[in-house]
């Protein structure tokens, strides 16, 4: 019973969301919006992505994004926005993953469970979803195998990928720890990676709110926002 | 039970509120006593460049080394920022190969002097094959020669209460590094490149280079060095005028 409790899911009366999850969800979801306008108003002052070491104007590139070249000093605001956000972001996101595997939030509610991946389990809630059939919404108390495949990839492989990519352009840290960015190999392919994984989450946080648009926006933002149970009483 | 609960709660939660602000004060403290605080601090994004630059000057503390590369790595292409000065100044010095042309070094120094880029060229000589990283995104590899700003300095002697070094250009521009920089075996006065005479695009005669951070730190066209022990009466007291176009004092990033 007090397990179930901690875990703020299984009892009617506890908290859809615990106080740690919703205030992490919304200190990061400020967060990385920050880093997304940010992150383009840097990309705007060279929108051409190399692979290798360098890359310039006049070398060839792997992709030149249809956007127009800015230099119209939109990157230093950029990057100080960019760094500040990206701190909350790393910090919060330390705290969340820590404190949640400590309450083992992570491992029950989040990872998905081997049972989920099978292969009919995962045609069943897919088919769900693309009929957009969420009956059980009102009363669900634990993610769906897509929700937890979702948060587990932006939380363990996305966001990983964002802050060492980050690291692996910065010629202070690789002075330190160069494999950081020959593995990746060269800077500027760690800038086309943070590029195509920053892409990544952006269409994951589009999924999201599309998700969350249909499948019962006042309940799912009450619930984020006040923890309140799918009853929709507050509990404390 | 639940009263006990409360009051300890209560007593924990202030101890740790107690702990917490001392523990900010205590690390403000160190921050500042240990050079761990940019000049451009202030503000809502001091907080994020102070953060960065304290992480990284803790863990760049043992003078870690830019990545070097191989001759063949060198670009073919090493695109030019913002052409030369546009002073007669300038173009008399570039037409006379820079004769005329001396670095005053200045400040906080023991032997106040005036080098030639011959007397610079007798120091020992240093070459470097390290990237150049610009803000906004590109980046080139080349062969960089020149002296170590260290030995400058220890030429002209610097005084223990030194903190920065400020760099001038011809321009009205200026830029500043932390000693630990300064000091740094990479980070040399540049008078050459891909093992020619440093072209005019690239600053000539002389440019700084630290190779630790992006580009826009590595001055072009040097006239001056100055040793300070703040940086608050020059300019804006930020440490740079880049800090007008919005860029940051510190820039390993």
């Amino acid at each position: 019973m007090a397990s179930e409790l901690m875990s703020g899911v299984a009892e009617v009366g506890a908290p859809r969301h615990s106080a740690l999850v919703r205030l992490t969800h919304w200190v990061n979801a400020a967060g990385t919006f920050a880093l997304m306008v940010s992150g383009v108003a840097i990309l705007l002052a060279h929108p051409r992505l190399y692979w290798g070491e360098t890359g310039a104007v006049g070398t060839p590139s792997l992709i030149d994004l249809p956007l127009p070249f800015m230099l119209t000093g939109q990157s230093g605001w950029g990057r100080s926005l960019h760094f500040l956000s990206a701190w909350i972001c790393v910090l919060t996101g330390v705290l969340y993953v820590i404190v949640g595997a400590l309450t083992r939030h992570v491992q029950r509610d989040v990872l998905p469970a081997p049972a989920d991946l099978s292969r009919q389990s995962l045609a069943q809630t897919c088919a769900d979803h693309l009929h957009l059939r969420f009956t059980h919404a009102a009363d669900e108390t634990a993610y769906n195998v897509l929700q937890r495949l979702a948060y587990s990839g932006v939380v363990f492989v996305l966001f990983p990928l964002m802050i060492w990519s980050g690291l692996a352009m910065s010629p202070a840290i690789t002075s330190v720890v160069p494999v950081l960015v020959t593995v990746l190999g060269g800077q500027q392919s760690a800038r086309t990676i943070h590029f195509f994984t920053a892409s990544a989450i952006a269409l994951f946080v589009i999924g999201h709110l599309v998700m969350v648009s249909v499948s019962g926006f006042t309940m799912r933002m009450r619930s984020m926002i006040l923890g309140l149970p799918p009853s929709g009483k507050a509990s404390v | 039970m639940s009263r006990m609960l409360t009051r300890r709660r209560v007593i924990t939660t202030g101890l740790a509120a107690v702990a917490g602000a001392s523990g900010l004060g205590v690390a403000a403290r160190l921050a500042t006593a240990y050079g761990l605080v940019p000049p451009d601090s202030g503000g809502i994004y001091g907080v994020g460049e102070t953060i960065t630059y304290a992480t990284q000057r803790l863990l760049t503390a043992n003078h870690s080394m830019a990545r070097e590369f191989s001759r063949r790595d060198i670009s073919k292409v090493a695109p030019v920022n913002g052409g030369p000065p546009q002073s007669d100044d300038y173009r008399r010095m570039l037409a006379s190969r820079f004769a005329e042309w001396r670095l005053d070094v200045n400040g906080l120094v023991a032997r106040p002097s005036s080098f030639s880029l011959d007397e610079l060229k007798r120091l020992p000589m240093r070459s470097q094959i390290t990237q150049q990283a610009c803000e906004e995104g590109w980046s080139f590899i080349a062969e960089w020669t020149g002296v170590a700003l260290s030995d400058v300095l220890t030429v002209v002697g610097i005084s223990p209460r030194a903190r920065y070094v400020v760099f001038y250009p011809f321009d009205s521009s200026w830029e500043s590094i932390d000693m630990a920089d300064a000091w740094h075996p990479q980070t040399l006065l540049a008078y050459g490149m891909n093992r020619e005479e440093l072209p005019s695009g690239h600053g000539a005669p002389l440019r700084l280079k630290v190779p630790r951070q992006l580009g826009y730190k590595n001055v072009k066209y040097l006239v001056g060095i100055e040793v300070v022990e703040s940086l608050k009466d020059i300019g804006n007291g930020l440490g740079s005028n880049a800090l007008d176009y919005g860029y940051s004092w510190y820039a390993g990033i």
